[in-house]
């Protein structure tokens, strides 16, 4: 019974999420390319789950497969307790959005902002009169920071932060409980970067959305995040709260991940030690057996070439997947 | 004294900022950055951009002429494409191969005559003694519309199974791409010979406009439906193939956005360059190919005209009356450089990021 509670209490539920993509190896064969191998986590609402990890290593792929862009594999996504990934999406497309990483070609250079905006108030109907699809699409543009100027251009007038603020918009017109923000401020430098990331805590303050926020930068996910999962080819080594994380790492990647974060101060970033990670990232149609990290960690052991280690919980949530520590 | 001259002076020389230069921003333009501007379609926009571009207007200006010139001449020259002058219900022998504006030698008798005015032959007259330029004229007519039919269907026909094969991707792209390459590998001069040879037999005599046209006409139209349209759909196909990556796309999907709406809104639209440049060549294509059919012998049906079938006749005579062959030489350039020019002004005004 409480389990059943607790079920409904969670926003989004993500169950042994694989995506496996078919890459042609020369005459006719296709290998699966497994580009998200078997990940779990769960988002409650209001809340802000990080997911950070280096390029390649599918998080973009996990935020799509979720939103049923592409068709899982294999594995469950369930929203509110419901299971959607043998659903018809249509009545979800409310609820969950998505920000996408690159704000240059996710924005249709054919099209006024006033129409990218107001696209999704077409599509399911959200106003009565044409004043009112106005005034909701100056709404919208108010609430990112954009000037009601701006409603009449195209997107390629604007910079990269307008474009991104012009892409958050088109997500939140549909009124979302959730979001997925895929690197939404990698493509941007620094100083737009900091104006980008209060606004979507503002907002989640102000309409309280949950957001899985995707990125490669710790520093960014953990000023921004409740709890962060960290990802390495396509699973998910370590997840924890944001804090702990940062405190107490525990798996050998997260670990050099944090190594790799700059310090302003120089005393402490002299008495750090940064963990330089040998070799390369594997490929992913050729995986390591057992624990994929194993190939760059000086801790493994023949255990981890034999078996895959599951994530387990260290106590108060801290999840990780490891042998050794 | 105003507040731009209380500001401090720059000293000569220096590379300090001009402060007199600026200005402050008055109320009314700090409101303006709040109103929204006249929402404007993407459509209205780009026809008012069209509208400031010059050659886009000539080529305009041009083919509104043309068209005119094909609707109301044959209504105000009282002579017909097919009908050898008569002057007084007689046929008159000595009006072949006149020169543009004079008049024949029975003319000539008959005006002084009766004091009335004949109706000059502005271009002139041809061997069988009809008077050219309503010739020129009804070439014209039936040059432009096959153009523009044939490019209507090659347009409808490519751009729905190359956006449906493209869009569609996977296996269904394999099948219909197949059927486009062996589409592709048929001969069409074979297939529009023996179509027209086919239809001659199965329909002698087709009622209206088609009859008058002629069998020929009609195959040139259905190879055009049967063959032609398989470069265009192959085009559409790889531009939609590109534009389907677009990030913008998988966002219309988030939005829940179903297929039609897609294509219609997001992936069409930024084709638009490669369709209309296709389309605005197909026009002159198809009129170069009814030239070379009527060429051979396979175009329109005698006595109706066409630009291609009239220049093929002006070769005969050309030392002796090269006006023949200038006249519907230069309808044919002026048709196919205002359709380019009207189809690059068109690409422009529809680019976004070309808009000033
Ligand atoms: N549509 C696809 N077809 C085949 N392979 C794909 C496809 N999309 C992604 N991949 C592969 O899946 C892996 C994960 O890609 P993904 O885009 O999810 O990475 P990412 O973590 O978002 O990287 P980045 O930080 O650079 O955005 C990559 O190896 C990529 O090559
Ligand atoms: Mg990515």
């Amino acid at each position: 019974m409480s389990n059943e509670e607790k079920n409904v209490q969670k926003l989004v539920e993500v169950n042994g999420l694989k995506q496996y993509f078919p890459v042609k190896s020369g005459f006719g064969k296709t290998i699966p390319l497994k580009a998200v191998d078997g990940v779990s986590f769960d988002i409650m609402p209001g809340e802000t789950l990080g997911l950070v990890g280096e390029s390649g290593c599918g998080k973009t792929t996990v935020g799509r497969s979720i939103l049923r862009l592409y068709e899982p594999t294999a594995g469950e996504v369930r929203y509110n307790g419901e299971l959607i990934t043998k659903k018809n999406m249509a009545e979800y497309r409310k609820e969950m959005q998505m920000v996408f990483q690159d704000p240059y070609s996710s924005l249709n250079p054919r099209m006024t902002v006033e129409d990218i905006i107001g696209e999704p108030l077409d599509v399911h109907k959200l106003y009565t009169s044409k004043g009112e699809r106005r005034d909701k699409i100056l709404h919208l543009m108010e609430l990112v920071g954009l000037n009601a100027e701006h409603a009449t251009r195209y997107a390629h007038e604007f910079s990269g932060g307008q474009r991104q603020r012009i892409g958050i918009a088109r997500a939140l017109a549909v009124d979302p409980k959730f979001i997925v923000c895929d690197e939404p401020v990698s493509a941007l430098d620094v100083s737009i970067q900091a104006q980008v990331i209060n606004m979507f805590e503002e907002l989640q303050e102000k309409l309280g959305v949950a957001y899985l926020f995707i990125a490669h930068d710790l520093l960014v996910v953990h000023h921004i995040s409740n709890r962060i999962a960290v990802m390495y080819l396509g699973k998910i080594v370590e997840i924890a709260d944001a804090d702990e994380l940062n405190d107490n790492p525990m798996h050998p990647y997260t670990q050099s991940l944090l190594s790799a974060v700059p310090i302003p101060d120089p005393k402490i970033a002299k008495a750090k030690k940064r963990i330089v990670l040998e070799g390369d990232v594997p490929s992913p149609l050729k995986m390591p057996s057992g624990c994929a990290f194993r190939t760059r960690c000086k801790y493994a052991t023949e255990r981890c070439a034999q078996e895959c280690p599951n994530l387990v919980d260290r106590g108060n949530g801290h999840k990780v997947a490891c042998f050794n520590k | 004294m105003s507040e731009i001259d209380k500001m401090p002076k720059k000293a000569p020389f220096s590379m300090q900022i001009d402060l007199s230069k600026f200005e402050k921003a008055t109320e009314e333009e700090k409101k303006q950055q709040d109103v929204m501007s006249e929402s404007t379609t993407f459509l209205k926009d780009s026809m008012r951009k069209l509208f400031k571009n010059p050659l886009a207007v000539f080529s305009i200006v041009v083919l509104v002429c043309i068209i005119l010139l094909i609707v109301i001449a044959p209504k105000v020259v009282p002579y017909g494409y097919s009908e050898m002058l008569q002057v007084n219900g007689v046929r008159d022998k000595t009006a072949q191969n006149l020169a543009p504006m004079t008049y024949s030698e029975n003319e000539l008798a008959y005006m002084e005559e009766t004091g009335e005015k004949l109706f000059p032959h502005i271009f002139g007259t041809d061997e069988l003694c009809r008077d050219y330029f309503i010739r020129v004229v009804y070439g014209t007519r039936v040059s432009l519309s096959v153009g523009l039919f044939a490019s209507i269907i090659v347009l409808i026909i490519g751009v729905l199974y190359g956006s449906i094969s493209g869009y569609a991707g996977g296996k269904t792209d394999l099948i219909m791409m197949r059927v486009v390459d062996i589409i592709y590998s048929l001969p069409d001069m074979l297939v529009m010979i023996l179509l027209s040879v086919v239809l001659k037999e199965v329909m002698p005599d087709m009622p209206g406009v088609l009859g008058k046209l002629g069998s020929n006409m009609i195959a040139i139209f259905m190879v055009f439906g049967l063959l032609y349209w398989v470069g265009m759909a192959r085009l559409i196909r790889g531009q939609i193939l590109s534009v389907k990556e677009n990030e913008y796309v998988l966002a219309a999907r988030t939005i829940g956005a179903k297929p039609g709406r897609i294509i219609r809104r997001h992936i069409l639209p930024n084709c638009l360059s490669v369709i209309i440049i296709t389309t605005a060549l197909q026009i002159p294509s198809a009129i170069f190919t009814e030239s070379f059919l009527s060429f051979i012998g396979l175009g329109v049906q005698a006595p109706m005209p066409s630009l291609g079938s009239l220049a093929n006749a002006a070769r005969g005579g050309l030392n002796s009356y090269p006006y023949k062959l200038l006249f519907p030489a230069l309808m044919i350039c002026l048709i196919v450089l205002a359709l380019n020019l009207l189809g690059d002004g068109l690409r422009d005004a529809l680019d976004p990021k070309l808009r000033k």
